[in-house]
């Protein structure tokens, strides 16, 4: 019985370590992709010739990653490449950029867990925040680059069924019976926590900060949202491709690439009263000491706010932060809506504990 | 009898102890990180987070759906694998190969494309509109999606047992003027029962716990249509660990519970296949 | 008795019609809803999205993680179920129990454990920082959430069969003084070879699309931890619906390969 025992423990302990020890070599591989910056993985094929060349000095060539939320693919798509054209003329270094995509909550966890970003661009102040408690953003990050570090802004607009056909024009009509509306989880969706912060602006503008009323405003807007969908894309792909409800309640940027994409199908209603979205950018400053990459890193976030990369940001539908630049986007965006910021909600910090944390208002609608 | 069986077959320490170390790195270290999590709460914080309304809500949801999609399943694939293992027809082994497909479909595919064709405006789903009948966005659409997960489980546990099952009893049976129906209950059900029931298991563990598709179909409206795993994202997008943990070891427990069940029952067929404890 | 024929013909017939009908609904039509979305704005945009070098990237991983999960479950399945039904031992169907213990866990779980074990507020990170081990948004991580939610599938394939097979065979094999290895390959084997078949048929597949718990894992980094599915995932989110479902329909083909195979092993197998 006892060498029975024996056996079973020594082959249980000769096995464990022969994984681990396996582990460990599978692993120098893939570690390394994702730590420094100079040797990738084996796929990274762009990378493998330069490795092996320059082991000692990275001089000519740096790798930073960007971790980002859902809707700015196409943003960094665009910039990436500009941004390797400037950082080259101005160093004279290659410069690689990995991109991350995913929604921005989850993003932001990820970061906090391990994830080694040099630069993060999400979509919340409060996810960036997320990252900050984790000890991986010093302090005062919203300062450190020119308002409120967010170098472009969105807003939340109606995406309505060609024609208008339930004649939506404002919040307010959203709350008349038979009127179908689609938008993605507060809970589960951080731009979706832009979709009803500006629904409680108006409100509170509607009903002069009468709290009760304003809550039955925005609980009768919720009861006719037909779908919670987990995110903004699934949404998106709820009234577009399934036909559901007969508003969605978007990113602008967003609104406008369903638009691009059926032109003849969908228009985009702009409410009386929204909210000033701004995603924020900042540079992980545990990652990029680790990394030797604070120069760079602080280059690519600068050059957000250059005219070049405004325009990007213009051309992909989000609003430039430089006034003068989108002024020349007054063709495309509705300059007169009239934005609330975050500020009128006290912050993120405040406005989440109050309306999404457990137990906050946004539950609270949905009792009984 | 006991201890000399134990010296007959040899390897036991060794295959034993590869379990062990398998089972113990990938299996019990993550998920003791789990408990070890939530064990920092007071007792009283977990009892509050997972007492919730909505949360118990999403808990009778998940149970539900996940129930009468895997009972569906244990049906569907005794009869599935009867057909596949018994019956020879045109295109057979089409229809064997199709069964592990919604394994290889992401899930998040296959919820998509499941609500394409079941909300009202899809092929499926206008016909059912017909008869006032919603399928997506409502609790039979999770269903729909869930029977789609766990579909290859049962069968797939029940096809190996009804292939290596003796044929001769069966005939001796007939010969001796059983009907079909008598011989399928008294000599083959008793046979492949613990195969049933492994198959239910893993498929209701499996539902339960599923959130890619569901997400899609289900609308997630709270209290109607919410799913436990979104409560837990959620919980994770607030970066509210000690809740989405706490729940998330109510799940665990729950699918322990669920599968320790199975496993009895299971073990206790067996036996009295194998003519009593021995 | 030729009354009891004509039944049980009937019988046939309608029981293999519900499975037509079952499978026809519940498989084949989602299935033809995936390609002709895929196939939607042409056969061109199709090739374009298949070839595309994050797609191959992705379809490379997926491999590489799917080869390492069958790998590592076949070698627990075979010690597991031989462990489990050859020898009487105390504390067994707590075993079994454990070891179907990841299916049941919801993906998402599957991932957190993982990130709570392995990721940055994990006691254990400073010394794998130390070590140079990058688990969590890297390959490893991949492998080791792909071969968690898989865990069970071959060992679950094989305990039935054991069992129902029983231990008397085996016993007079050793009682002649068999080897152990020996007994498994001449005895046991033949037993099981098809279960095992089924089993890394079943592992593999849902290897292949496991999305859930890679996803949490995985840091979505674009040609370095992205896998097929995933790439499915951020190809939806940029609005790619259709090359989204293309990628989808690569997967597809990839289980129809495995599951062709199967079939040949299995055909050839049972002919000889």
């Amino acid at each position: 019985m006892k060498k029975r025992i024996l056996s079973i423990i020594l082959t249980a302990g000769i096995l464990t370590t022969s994984v681990l020890a396996f582990t460990g070599c599978g692993n120098s591989a893939g570690a390394s992709s994702g730590g420094s910056s100079s040797s990738s993985s084996s796929k990274d094929s762009a990378d493998k010739n330069k490795s092996s060349e320059d082991t000692a000095g990275k001089t000519d060539k740096v790798t930073i990653t960007n971790v980002s939320y859902d809707p700015t693919r196409e943003l960094y798509a665009a910039y990436n490449e500009a941004f390797k054209t400037h950082w080259k003329e101005q160093t004279g270094q290659d410069v690689e950029i990995t991109q991350s995509h995913g929604g921005s909550g989850k993003q932001a966890l990820e970061v906090a867990n391990g994830l080694e970003a040099d630069v993060v661009t999400l979509a919340l102040e409060g996810d960036v925040n997320a990252v900050r408690d984790a000890g991986l953003i010093e302090d005062g990050w919203v300062k450190e680059f020119d308002k409120d570090s967010a170098p472009y802004t969105s807003t939340i607009v109606f995406l309505v069924r060609k024609g208008n056909p339930k004649n939506i024009k404002d919040w307010d009509d959203l709350v008349k019976d038979g009127v179908g509306i689609i938008t993605p989880n507060p809970k589960t969706s951080g731009g979706a926590r832009w979709n009803y912060l500006a629904a409680w602006a108006y409100a509170d503008k509607l009903y002069n900060g009468d709290e009760s009323k304003i809550q039955e405003f925005i609980k009768k807007l919720f009861q006719n949202v037909l779908v919670l969908d987990s995110g903004a894309r699934g949404a998106t792909t709820t009234f577009v491709e399934n036909g559901q409800g007969d508003v969605l309640i978007a990113w602008e940027n967003e609104a406008f690439l369903s638009i691009k994409d059926y032109p003849d199908d969908y228009e985009i209603i702009t409410p009386s009263i929204s909210i000033l979205a701004q995603p924020s950018v900042a540079i992980v400053d545990e990652v990029v000491d680790k990394r030797g990459t604070r120069e760079v890193a602080t280059e690519y976030l600068n050059y957000l706010y250059s005219d070049e990369a405004q325009k990007i940001a213009g051309d992909n539908y989000y609003r430039p932060s430089n006034e003068k630049i989108l002024k020349e986007y007054s063709d495309v965006f509705n300059l007169d809506i009239n934005l609330v910021t975050i500020d009128d909600f006290g912050g993120w910090d405040k406005a989440q504990e109050k309306h999404f944390a457990d137990g906050g208002i946004f539950d609270r609608i949905y009792e009984e | 009898m006991n201890k000399a069986k134990k010296r007959v077959i040899p390897g036991f320490g060794l295959s034993m102890g590869v379990t062990l170390a398998i089972l113990g790195l990938i299996v019990i270290i993550p998920l003791a990180s789990l408990v070890l999590f939530t064990a920092q709460m007071d007792f009283s914080e977990i009892i509050e987070i997972i007492t919730r309304k909505r949360v118990l809500a999403s808990f009778y949801v998940s149970f539900i759906t996940a129930f009468i999609a895997s009972l569906i399943n244990a049906v569907m694939g005794v009869i599935l694998a009867w057909v596949l293992v018994r019956y020879d027809f045109p295109f057979k082994r089409v229809l064997d190969g199709m069964i592990e497909l919604p394994f290889a479909l992401p899930t998040a595919v296959a919820g998509i494309a499941l609500t394409a064709l079941t909300a009202d405006t899809g092929a499926i789903g206008s016909f059912f509109e017909q008869f006032g009948i919603k399928i997506a966005y409502t609790r039979i659409g999770i269903t729909v999606a869930l029977i789609f997960i766990g579909i290859p489980f049962v069968v797939r546990s029940v096809q190996p047992v009804l292939e290596k099952l003796d044929y001769s009893y069966e005939e001796a049976a007939g010969v001796l003027g059983a009907s079909k129906a008598k011989i399928f209950w008294k000599i083959i059900f008793p046979e492949i029962r613990p195969a049933i029931f492994t198959g239910f298991g893993l498929a209701f563990g499996r539902c339960i716990g599923e959130y890619g598709s569901v997400v899609f179909i289900a609308g997630n409206m709270p209290y109607e249509t919410e799913i436990t795993p979104l409560i837990i994202m959620s919980e994770l997008q607030e970066y509210d660990y000690t809740s989405a943990t706490a729940i998330a070891l109510v799940m665990l427990l729950f699918s322990f519970a669920v599968l320790f069940a199975v496993n009895i029952v299971q073990a206790r067929s067996t036996k009295i296949l194998k003519g009593g404890n021995k | 008795m030729q009354e009891n024929k004509k039944g049980s013909k009937a019988v046939k017939w309608i029981l293999i019609s519900i499975c037509v009908i079952f499978v026809f609904f519940m498989l084949i039509l989602p299935l033809i809803t995936v390609i002709t979305e895929a196939l939607r704005s042409g056969w061109e945009t199709y090739q374009k999205a298949v070839t595309d070098e994050y797609a191959i990237d992705a379809a490379g991983l997926t491999i590489e993680a799917t080869v390492f999960a069958v790998l590592i479950n076949t070698v627990f399945g075979i010690f597991a179920s031989w462990a489990i039904t050859k020898f009487p031992f105390r504390g067994k169907k707590l075993l079994t129990t454990i070891i179907d213990i990841p299916v049941t866990v919801s993906p998402i779980i599957a991932g957190l454990i993982f990130l709570l074990t392995f990721g940055r507020q994990s006691p254990i990170y400073p010394w794998l920082q130390d070590l140079g081990l990058q688990i969590v948004f890297a390959v490893p991580g991949i492998i080791l959430a792909t071969v968690f939610v898989t865990f069970p599938f071959i060992s679950r394939e094989l305990i039935p069969v054991m069992e129902a097979q029983g231990t008397e065979e085996e016993e007079a094999a050793a009682l002649m003084g068999a080897g152990g290895f020996t007994i498994f390959r001449k005895i046991t084997f033949p037993h099981i070879k098809w279960a095992l078949l089924y089993g890394i048929v079943l592992c593999a597949a849902r290897a292949m699309g496991e999305f859930g718990a890679v996803s949490v894992i995985s840091g979505h980094l674009r040609g370095k931890t992205n896998t097929l599915p995933l790439h499915v995932e951020i190809l939806f989110n940029e609005f790619q619906y259709v090359p989204a479902f293309a990628v989808s329909s690569l997967l597809v083909i990839m289980a129809l390969i495995i599951l062709i195979i199967r079939s040949i092993v299995e055909y050839r197998g049972k002919k000889a």
